[in-house]
């Protein structure tokens, strides 16, 4: 424990911290990043996965919430099909800003095997997507690096939501 | 991609065209070689006028004329012992016959014995609704409504049931393309902001294989992060990785103590 000890007297004199605003509330929003509890298809397991003890999302202070209006990101993990799609989305409006989203597998990023008539082509066809998570299905490792890059995302840009350059279908 | 053929006729022409290649066929009996069929075949036939009969694989397919459905049905529930109706749905043979066939599966477990009723119908005739009988029935209705566009008469609730209510066209049909139609392929974009949105959103890509490395609205380089939508087709040049900081002083760097990140 010693060495943890922060001692005053040698660093400045007193326990002052130097930050900017943007920097402070990155910090706070990338540390605590609540998911939606909303699984689509086979990835939801690994999504589940990555939530349970073994993995575990809550040591990066990322906890499923049942409840769209008290999460900031969303993962679409797994196929969706255009009946679904409507409902999707009015999930993702509901979320409160500043908001993000995780595509969580090939079906998701881009109809993957599912080439036909009543499955989405991609979710960023209706929902802005932030990480795009390859792999059918990705291990709870990948869903983990994807959540650290989110994370690494949300430190580098802009607190203002508005300054930020968001993909394709932000303005819709 | 594979490229779109149109399915018209699909039916018409040969689907494998090896000359030497022989059709595998389902050997056919007669329902004389088994006792149990020929008895429940009798209690039909008295009843129903049936213009086939025969066993497959141990099965027997018995057909009527598609007025007959409801009490064909009845009689072989109750005087047959068929109390299980495991399956029902439709083939399309309109390119071939120009009608669908419509199948029963039925399962009688007194007697260890599955059957299959068939009846062909013309397009846009309703059939009777076996809801009454058997309960199976419900479902899979629906379904065939769904997937063929095949009304059933006095049916409870003859709603779609996999595609959405609003949806056009009956995908099992073999003149329905797989990748969809304009209707299909515009479906979600249409539901959730209108047609207005179409052309922002642009049309499907249906190649699974395309990649475009030049798109910078859609994706980003680790390392080479451009501005979102700007021209990298002459390339683009390498930034370096920001990686955050602790916001806090970080006091033992400042006591010589090694960094947390270097530690490891």
């Amino acid at each position: 424990m010693a060495q943890h000890q922060v001692n005053y007297a040698s660093s400045g004199g007193l326990p002052v911290a130097l930050t900017t605003v943007d920097h402070l509330i990155n910090w706070g929003r990338s540390n605590s990043l609540w998911p939606l509890t909303y699984g689509l298809a086979c990835c939801a397991i690994e999504m589940m996965a990555s939530g349970a003890s073994r993995y575990d999302f809550d040591r990066m202070g990322t906890i499923f919430r049942a409840s769209p209006r008290q999460s900031d990101v969303m993962i679409l993990a797994g196929t969706l099909s255009k009946k679904h799609s409507e409902f999707a989305r009015r999930l993702y409006d509901q979320m409160t800003e500043p908001k993000w989203v995780i595509s969580m597998g090939s079906c998701a990023n881009t109809g993957g095997m599912f080439n036909t008539y009543a499955t989405v082509q991609g979710v960023d066809r209706i929902i802005p997507v932030d990480i795009y998570l390859p792999g059918c299905a990705p291990r709870p490792e990948t869903l983990q690096y994807a959540l650290m890059m989110l994370q690494k995302k949300i430190r580098r840009e802009s607190a203002n939501m508005n300054n930020n350059k968001k993909q394709n279908l932000r303005l819709i | 991609m594979r490229k779109y053929v149109p399915k018209d006729n699909v039916q018409g022409k040969a689907y494998y065209t090896d000359r030497y290649h022989v059709v595998p066929s389902t050997p056919r009996e007669d329902v004389s070689s088994d006792e149990v069929f020929v008895k429940h075949l009798e209690i039909l036939s008295s009843k129903v006028e049936v213009n086939r009969a025969e066993i497959q694989l141990g099965s027997m397919i018995v057909e009527i004329n598609h007025e007959d459905n409801f009490k064909a049905l009845e009689i072989l529930k109750n005087e047959c012992g068929y109390a299980q109706l495991t399956e029902m749905s439709a083939v399309d043979y309109l390119a071939k016959d120009g009608n669908f066939e419509v199948f029963y599966q039925m399962l009688n477990l007194k007697d260890v014995k599955r059957m299959r009723l068939v009846m062909r119908i013309e397009q846009g005739v309703a059939v009777e609704s076996v809801v009454p009988l058997y309960k199976s029935a419900n479902f899979a209705e629906r379904e065939m409504f769904d997937m063929f566009g095949i009304v059933s008469n006095n049916h409870p609730y003859m709603r779609r049931i996999l595609m959405p209510d609003d949806w056009e066209g009956y995908p099992l049909l073999k003149t329905y393309p797989l990748q969809g139609d304009e209707f299909a392929s515009w479906y979600e974009v249409d539901r959730i902001f209108g047609k207005d949105a179409r052309e922002a959103i642009g049309p499907e890509n249906r190649d699974p294989a395309r990649v475009d490395r030049h798109d910078t609205k859609r994706f980003s380089r680790v390392g080479y992060e451009v501005e979102f939508g700007a021209d990298i087709s002459q390339g683009e040049t390498k930034t370096a990785i920001e990686y955050s900081k602790t916001f806090l002083v970080d006091y033992q760097e400042a006591d010589g103590v090694k960094p947390a990140e270097d530690r490891k």
